[in-house]
């Protein structure tokens, strides 16, 4: 929260529509200009995130956490309520200050990168809530997605129309009309048009029933063969941990387990304390 | 971040200081004559006046906004409808015009409000396609009915006498009557409004305040027969003596020597003085009942509800209820202020009320002041208004030393002309200074 | 009964000052409920902006009149016009970087906004009124009427005439093209679907890789270009006064709100609903009777309600389409 809400106008219940518009508000400050990228270290993964620390306001969220994902790999992070998990995404994404740590992507380090520039550096991220734009059409939602695309993108778009049928019946539809799991689809959709060399899903299947989340992942693994790197954060972890190469177990803003997906689920303490048995 | 500063800075010294610079402008208004100031003391008690009553439309504006968080772009309307409570109290019964028209004005109004009444019910009662179809043909009629009552009985109120009254007249009562009345009609309105505008899927409130601003100065303006509409009252009786009765008295003629003035300007601060003395009253009884009210069961919830509406809703506590109360006495609050700067006036001039001077303004005051805070609305509004007459007067003489380099010629001409208007862009100024700067006003809010 | 003169009469009288009113509300409203969508806040300087942008048109109107330039039939401040909408955006968009952004930056609540706007309304009234004074002007020039009366009723023999002047043909004109590009621009272009993304989804937008600021600063510019047209197209039509162009705004804001805050169709559509029926309900309705039931001579005018109760008239409106369609004509709140 900025301080400018303890000034005029904060804590007043305001509520007038006559005078403010408060569907679809942001929460990025768009105004904030991207830095210089300096080449990253060498030989590291394809994403580095390292030793993040940072939160929002004075207590850190994120006590030094670690995420690295490799091309074409799918890395799930899991872990407690509160743990961190949602932040490290965005923090990743540049959509929070970080105090210390960087983040390094095909060997460039873009640390100082606003999120905007972050989508043009390879990085496609697909918010838990508010993921599609409701008004306009499932094409227009794909069309937008593309928007940072000079060439011609209609092959990506057959892609997409390709891997998700269902929303391809629905292209003149407005997004706001679909069904949840639809939605996540267009969403999905949405992110893949910038065509990202690593594709961010936060909470995928959150409020989406087991049919629509078992097909959703294996839509997720078969984005993943094509050569894009996953990270994933994900409630249902049992689930998301079959399908991950990579896991990543938070707890507090720190690394507490790292291994491959089957690892961790064959790990005892992990099944027993963040799996429920 | 540049606002940071503020967020503990809220220390007490705030307001005595902004005091002290008001009774420093005050003393210099009064005291020194130059280019700057008047050195006037009926003058500075001329703006100090007019600063009270503009400090007790603040705290109407700042008990609907601090406390409900409601957005009130109408306080002109309500101010000018506060306005009209000394004319139909405190002036003369005027012959023949109740005869004339009174008994049919009144079944007309009657019959509009029935009409109104009956539109709710059938709106409220009936469903679908309907609903809208059945309330519109009740209007209509109603309308029909109300125009037939109405308009004879106005034609025959404004034939009666028109060169002097053409009005309905006012009952004779003492003009002090008067002023809570126009917190009454003020109130009424508001809780027309606010019984529409708020808690429907949202609120609707800024923009319907701001079309009944509108509305209430226009009927006044337009109704002749309700207080002369633009050919203005005049001679609304007062609360104190009258210069020229002061003049003639010998008493008083003694005290002025004894001041060592001439009676004509000891008169004119003594009619001031009886004034400021009423007003501060009247603001720091309300002050008073404001900070009661915010320290009663009543305010904590009020503070709950803005502070976290969802949860005060979970709680049971009837949101559009308490909004609709503290609306209405918000706006009560400003029609007071209407009854009284009338009856400091002595003239009710419906021409005069602009949405600038008397809404805007009277925002920018409880901004600057520290909205939220009552102290800090009332101060905020003397030093605003002190700003906004002196801006007139200022402005001229920083135009002047501006062009002095400027070859004469039209736009010299237009510059030097215009210059007294100098104080709008001033006012915005000072507005988006305070708000960028200091967003909790002069004396933030505790 | 006598049909033909009853509608010319119609027409006259109501339909075509209805129109072109129309026309300039919803100019005026576009703008309006752009903002509303994209910066998040009713802007209370908007009459202001009408009213600064007109005030420059005039004088680059008068410039060119002094250096001999007209465009013959139609008024010189056509010529003057985007000008004026170049040196109004310029403005405005300086307000936006020296007020507005800042609160963007620190994501200040929409309210802020409003207040905020409310300083820029007395900084751009004080302007206008340093600029150019507060007394009414008068600046159409070139022909006055594409029909006149006289030729009316020669053409067609009827006892009823019809004028229509050159302004509100004008007026009607200006306002369906930039209707027309503007609905395209918003539905057709990359620039205007990005706009309508925004407004929708501001985090998404971003994530989009589309540049906020660009987007705000497009909002900007359109929205003062429109409210540039709308004031001088009123001017016009009536003629210049500074105060007029703050009053417009309570029937600008009912439009954009009758017909849903945050739709352009809507606010189109609110426009010409609030004109009609300010013009048809103030409007004395005796001559059209005396032609439909011959006759009839009705004691009153047959006016609903005087002329000065216009601006009820948007109110009434207003407040009858939020009791019965709170999101007004057109889903508001989003394009």
């Amino acid at each position: 929260m900025s301080d400018e809400d303890h000034g005029f106008g904060g804590h007043r219940g305001m509520r007038d529509a006559s005078i403010v518009n408060t569907a679809g508000r942001g929460t990025i400050d768009g105004t904030r200009r991207s830095g210089a990228v300096r080449p990253g270290v060498a030989a590291a993964p394809f994403l580095a995130a390292r030793d993040m620390r940072g939160g929002y306001g004075k207590a850190d969220i994120l006590n030094g956490c670690t995420i690295t994902v490799d091309r074409g790999q799918i890395a799930v992070i899991v872990g407690p309520n509160g743990a961190g998990k949602s932040t490290a995404m965005k923090a990743i994404f540049g959509m929070l200050d970080l105090r210390e740590g960087s983040v390094q992507l095909d060997g460039t380090d873009i640390s100082a990168l606003n999120p905007q520039d972050r989508v043009r550096a390879g990085m496609g991220f697909v918010p838990q809530t508010a993921n599609v734009f409701p008004s306009m059409t499932v094409e227009e939602n794909l069309q937008m997605g593309a928007y940072i695309r000079e060439d011609d993108f209609r092959h990506t778009m057959d892609q997409v129309y390709t891997l998700f049928p269902a929303v391809a019946a629905k292209r003149r539809q407005a997004a706001g009309e679909l069904s949840g799991g639809q939605r996540q689809q267009v969403a999905v959709g949405r992110a893949l048009m910038t065509q990202p060399k690593l594709l961010m899903l936060d909470e995928p299947t959150a409020g989406v029933s087991p049919i629509v989340m078992d097909e959703l992942f294996d839509r997720i693994i078969e984005i993943a063969r094509t050569g894009i790197s996953i990270l994933m954060v994900e409630q249902n972890a049992r689930q998301a941990l079959e399908i991950a190469d990579l896991g990543y177990v938070l707890v507090q803003g720190t690394n507490r387990y790292t291994d491959t997906g089957a690892a961790l689920l064959a790990n005892p303490e992990v099944r027993r304390t963040f799996l429920g048995g | 971040m540049s606002t940071n500063r503020q967020s503990d800075a809220a220390s007490p010294w705030r307001a005595p200081a902004l005091l002290a610079v008001l009774v420093i402008l005050f003393l210099l208004e009064g005291g020194v004559s130059n280019a700057m100031f008047s050195g006037s003391w009926n003058s500075a008690l001329g703006i100090l006046n007019m600063g009270l009553l503009s400090a007790i439309m603040a705290l109407g504006v700042n008990i609907t906004w601090g406390y409900g968080g409601l957005f009130n772009a109408g306080v002109v309307g309500f101010l000018a409808l506060g306005g009209l409570a000394p004319v139909l109290i405190s002036t003369r019964t005027i012959p023949g015009a109740w005869a004339a028209g009174g008994p049919g004005v009144l079944l007309a109004l009657l019959v509009g409000l029935v009409t109104l009444g009956l539109a709710a019910v059938v709106a409220r009662r009936l469903s679908g396609a309907w609903r809208f179809w059945a309330a519109l043909a009740v209007v209509a009629i109603g309308f029909v009915i109300y125009r037939e009552l109405f308009d004879p009985a106005v034609v025959a109120i404004e034939a009666n006498n028109p060169a002097q009254a053409g009005n309905i007249g006012g009952l004779g009562l003492p003009v002090l009557l008067s002023w809570p009345v126009g917190g009454l009609l003020a109130a009424a309105a508001a809780w027309g409004v606010g019984k529409v505008a708020l808690g429907l899927r949202s609120d609707y409130l800024a923009i319907a305040t701001l079309g009944i601003g509108e509305i209430i100065v226009a009927v006044m303006r337009n109704e002749g027969w309700l207080a002369r509409g633009v050919l203005n009252m005049t001679g609304i009786p007062r609360p104190v003596p009258y210069e020229l009765n002061l003049q003639a008295d010998p008493g008083f003629q003694a005290r002025a020597a004894g001041w060592g003035m001439d009676v004509a300007t000891a008169s004119g601060i003594w009619v001031k003085l009886c004034y400021a003395g009423l007003f501060v009253a009247v603001l720091l009884a309300l002050v008073l009942l404001s900070e009661l009210a915010l320290r009663s069961p009543w305010g904590r919830m009020m503070r709950a509800i803005r502070d976290n509406e969802t949860a005060a809703e979970a709680m049971g506590k009837h949101v559009t209820r308490r909004h609709l109360q503290v609306f209405i006495i918000g706006a009560a609050v400003i029609g007071l202020a209407g009854a009284m700067m009338v009856t400091l006036d002595g003239l009710l001039n419906p021409g005069g009320y602009a949405p600038l001077r008397y809404t805007f303004l009277v925002w920018v005051m409880v901004i600057v002041g520290g909205s939220g805070n009552n102290w800090g609305a009332v101060l905020g509004a003397i030093l605003i208004w002190c700003l906004w007459i002196k801006a007139e007067v200022w402005g001229p003489a920083f135009m002047k030393l501006v062009t002095t380099a400027m070859e004469p010629g039209p736009l010299k001409a237009q510059l030097l002309e215009s210059a007294p208007h100098m104080r709008f862009v001033a006012m915005g100024l000072v507005l988006l200074l305070v708000l960028r700067f200091a967003p909790r006003g002069l004396v933030p809010e505790r | 009964m006598d049909i033909a003169n009853a509608l010319v009469a119609i027409l006259n009288f109501v339909v075509i000052p209805a129109a072109a009113y129309g026309s300039q509300l919803a100019l005026g409203a576009l703008g309006v409920t752009l903002i509303y969508g994209i910066l998040r806040f009713s802007n209370f300087a908007h009459g202001d902006t009408m009213a600064i942008g007109t005030a420059i048109v005039i004088l680059l109107t008068w410039g060119l009149q002094s250096m001999g330039v007209n465009l013959g039939p139609l008024p010189t401040a056509l010529l003057a016009l985007p000008i004026g909408i170049a040196i109004t955006s310029g403005l405005v968009l300086l307000t936006d970087r020296l007020v507005y952004r800042h609160y963007r930056r620190v994501r200040a609540d929409p309210i802020v906004l409003v207040m905020a706007s409310t300083g820029v309304m007395f900084v751009m009234n004080g302007l206008t009124r340093l600029l150019i004074g507060v007394d009414e002007i008068r600046f159409d020039d070139g022909a006055r009427f594409l029909i006149s009366v006289q030729q009316f009723k020669a053409w067609t023999g009827l006892t009823e005439g019809l004028a229509l002047r050159l302004s509100q043909f004008i007026t009607l004109a200006v306002a369906a093209v930039s209707c027309w590009a503007l609905f395209r621009f918003l539905n057709r272009t990359r620039s205007g679907k990005a706009m309508r993304a925004y407004s929708d989804n501001e985090d998404l937008a971003l994530l989009s890789g589309i540049d906020p600021e660009r987007v705000v600063r497009l909002t900007w510019i359109i929205a003062t270009a429109l409210a540039v047209m709308a004031g001088t197209l009123y001017g016009l039509d009536k003629s210049f006064k500074a105060f007029n162009y703050f009053q417009i705004l309570l029937p600008i804001f009912a439009a954009a709100i009758v017909g849903g805050l945050g739709s352009p169709t809507g606010a189109v559509a609110g426009g010409f609903v609030i004109a009609f029926s300010e013009v048809a309900v103030t409007y004395p309705w005796k001559k059209i009777a005396g032609y439909l039931v011959p006759g009839w001579q009705p004691d009153g005018l047959l006016q609903l309600l005087s002329t000065e109760y216009k601006f009820a008239v948007s109110f009434v409106i207003l407040i009858v389409v939020l009791l019965f369609r709170p999101t007004g004509l057109f889903r508001g709140k989003s394009f």
